[in-house]
């Protein structure tokens, strides 16, 4: 590894962190499209500050397209509040409009802006290095890593100084506001920080990858945590793990580190959706699936208690009164003979103590609803686990 | 080239005619279909759909080779409709939200698109270059065939969708409703998006994988602004969408260096501005010239139930009074009283006033149903 190496995988790790603080917090508001729209909507905004600045990495311009980015969000709630259109719809008028005009005026002013949309888009992590920052005749290291480790500090300041506040109105954004935090003030920080990561690390890994890294990490986390402090960090790792894997896969490939690092993402997104122990899609499908034979269950005995007549209780006859395919009854009855909750005697079937007493609290449970009866049930059944 | 030119060049020029007519039927299937989505909640689904579709482009570019407009499109349709139901898989089996599981698709497959077309750029059998074109669309490079594929598709879309009227009318406004009709929702559930999907793909060609969602949302939410029936709006959005289509081709055929695709996506935005401010139902301006005009009404009746009530204390209720006493009243203004006085319901004498016959008999009326709310 030479040292432009670790200094794009510093970079892409450093942009990973400053993208997974917002970005935890986006997803938990239900506000992810709007890294989305920050995201596309910053163009113009960087055009303009490109016309007055000649730099992509000033302060000046960075400060320009993050308020850019400021206003689009007040564009999306400014015409949500007319209530003509609801708010998806609000959001996706503002920024293809933005982002438009953005590239008309590059268009328009090809040969004074050395801006290219598809750099605007995608980034070049690859040239990052060669960018470097120079005080006084020393080279302290590439522009962007400065760039990103500011924005990294201001968030990382905040987050510590408003962690408290940032919970409360997460979660109950009516409790914050009658504590005192005014949600005005949290909602618009924190889009400041959206918009402000999001314009400092275009530069390096481009729009797209900007969502990718704040929504991605985000959302992964989520479905294997349901702690703040845990989703933040899980975010965190998920993030840098995929900067740094994505850097090497590119590497391999010969192919975009932007589009890597997101491949990455969407690699470990999957494998979490698909295999997380509780909320992952194999683990619901199993839960589901254990809910409908325990319905069976409850349903059977049911049928049991309420039918003292031989005829009704017969093995062969329970299938076509309640209607069951050949499996889904043969399932259930193994496993209420498994739990000693029945007995069959000569094909006929007949309720146990057991079976008798876990119907009858099964039922007050249905009619009253009340977790307290259940709560010895909870370990065995899916169920009553809610 | 200025605008007089373009028009008249546009039914003698091939390129410009097959651009106009491809980005006007481009315009009105998305429209139409748009409509659906904007109504049914899904505006941000375009745009997640457009960004989904990019990695089929370049597989089906890697599979086989050549860079034919429908092989690529089918890979799109593809990807879009796998992007689709995994969206939907995202929403109904974690508790992950809509705008997270969008924005996931949507981020997740662009990148890997991205990765895919890095990744052939930098292959030796160079036969790649315009696979980017779909990132942005150029609508100069449509030919006839790509127009007659719009044109069919428009026509299988207006095929299904009155076909189907019914069913999707129902399915919009009411899910559980038509569910509990026995109508099979899912089905009509999966036409209808992959009808959105099979839209958006075709537009990429045209306006590109960033800005397609605009060419979805923009017609349907400037024509919902002018009716409440959703035939006039699923009409009126088609018709919006080909006059975006066709202006915009106009626009950014008579200057240089202008991209279609942007340029219709602000005109679009144009319409869209234009309708909230100018409907006349629900418009900006009209609204707010009805609250005014309302709050003007209230005041005017507070004046007169006030005066009302000074006059039912005399016997005789054209019994002059000085303006004066109105003074400690809130709603009274010279104004209104000058108004009062137009409608005869008040008479000025000097610095007195008094209720006519007609302006006591509104006002008790008023008062009445005020009491009988």
């Amino acid at each position: 590894m030479n040292s432009a190496q670790i200094e794009i995988q510093l970079i892409a790790s450093l942009v990973a962190i400053a993208c997974a603080i917002p970005g935890t917090f986006l997803v938990l508001r239900k506000m992810a499209m709007i890294s989305d729209a920050i995201s596309h909507a910053i163009l113009p905004g960087l055009v303009v500050g490109f016309f007055i600045t000649q730099d992509l990495n000033s302060p000046l311009l960075i400060l320009l397209a993050a308020v850019t980015g400021l206003i689009t969000v007040v564009m999306v709630e400014q015409i949500q509040k007319t209530g003509l259109v609801k708010e998806d719809t609000a959001i996706g008028l503002v920024f293809p409009a933005l982002f438009s005009i953005g590239v008309i005026l590059i268009a328009k002013n090809a040969n004074d802006v050395h801006l290219d949309v598809d750099a605007v888009l995608l980034g070049e992590l690859a040239f990052a290095p060669f960018d470097r920052l120079i005080i006084s005749g020393t080279d302290v290291g590439p522009k962007s890593l400065w760039v990103i480790g500011t924005i990294l500090t201001i968030t990382v300041g905040l987050l510590i100084a408003f962690f408290k506040e940032l919970k409360v109105s997460t979660f109950d954004a009516g409790l914050s506001a009658s504590l005192g935090f005014s949600p005005v003030i949290i909602h618009y920080g924190l889009m400041s920080v959206a918009s402000v990561t999001t314009v400092g690390a275009f530069d390096a890994v481009g729009a797209i990858l900007v969502v990718a890294l704040m929504i991605a990490p985000a959302a992964t986390a989520y479905l294997l945590t349901t702690n703040l402090m845990k989703m933040l960090l899980l975010s965190i790792l998920f993030g840098v793990f995929s900067a740094i894997a994505g850097y090497w896969m590119a590497h391999a490939l010969d192919a975009s580190i932007a589009g890597s690092i997101t491949t990455m993402l969407g690699l470990l997104f999957l494998m979490v959706y698909l295999f997380a122990p509780s909320k992952g899609v194999i683990a619901v499908l199993y839960k589901e699936k254990q809910q409908r034979i325990e319905v069976s269950l409850i349903t059977f005995l049911l049928h049991l208690k309420n039918h003292s007549e031989k005829r009704e209780r017969h093995v062969n006859h329970l299938r076509e009164h309640i209607n069951w395919q050949k499996v889904r009854a043969k399932t259930v009855l193994e496993l209420a003979l498994k739990n000693n909750m029945i007995v069959i005697d000569k094909n006929i079937v007949s309720l146990t103590e057991k079976g008798d007493e876990f119907t009858s609290q099964a039922i007050d449970y249905i009619i009253t609803n009340e977790d307290a009866q259940i709560e010895d049930m909870k370990d065995d059944f899916f169920l009553f686990r809610g | 080239m200025n605008l007089n030119e373009y028009f008249s060049l546009v039914f003698s020029d091939y390129t410009l005619r097959t651009i106009t007519l491809g980005t006007a039927i481009l315009g009105a299937v998305c429209g139409m279909l748009g409509s659906f989505a904007v109504l049914r909640k899904q505006s941000l689904l375009g745009d997640a759909i457009s960004h989904a579709a990019l990695p089929g482009i370049a597989i089906a570019f890697l599979i086989t080779g050549a860079k034919d407009t429908n092989t690529l499109l089918l890979g799109a349709l593809v990807s879009g409709l796998i992007g689709t139901f995994w969206i939907k898989g995202i929403t109904s089996k974690t508790h992950l939200k809509s705008d997270t599981a969008l924005g996931l698709i949507l981020s997740l497959f662009f990148g890997f698109g991205m990765l895919l077309l890095t990744f052939i750029q930098k292959q030796p059998n160079a036969n790649q270059a315009g696979l980017d074109k779909y990132l942005f669309g150029q609508a100069a490079t449509l030919v006839e065939s790509d127009v007659w594929l719009m044109a069919s598709v428009t026509g299988l879309c207006l095929f299904v969708i009155l076909l189907f009227w019914k069913e999707f009318k129902m399915l919009l406004f009411d899910p559980d409703y038509t569910k509990t009709l026995g109508f099979n929702t899912r089905i009509i559930d999966i036409l209808i998006t992959s009808f959105i999907v099979l839209a958006i793909v075709l537009g990429l060609q045209t306006v590109g994988v960033v800005l397609m969602s605009a060419m979805l949302l923009a017609p349907a939410a400037a024509a919902r602004q002018w009716t409440n029936s959703l035939s006039t709006m699923v009409i009126l959005a088609s018709i919006i969408g080909a006059l975006s289509g066709v202006f915009g081709t106009a626009i950014s055929a008579s200057q240089n260096n202008l991209s279609t695709g942007p340029v219709i996506v602000l005109v679009a935005s144009v319409f869209v501005l234009f309708s909230f401010i100018f409907s006349p139902s629900r418009g900006l301006l009209f609204r707010q010239w009805r609250f005014i005009k309302n709050r003007r009404d209230l005041e005017q009746h507070k004046t007169l139930a006030f005066m009302y009530h000074i006059a039912k204390t005399h016997d005789n209720i054209s019994h002059p009074h000085t303006i004066k006493i109105l003074n400690n009243f809130q709603g009274f203004t010279r104004g209104t009283l000058q108004k009062l006085v137009k409608k005869n319901y008040v008479e000025l004498e000097g610095n007195m006033w008094s209720l006519t016959d007609e302006g006591f008999k509104t006002a008790s009326n008023l008062y009445n149903q005020q009491s009988n709310e």
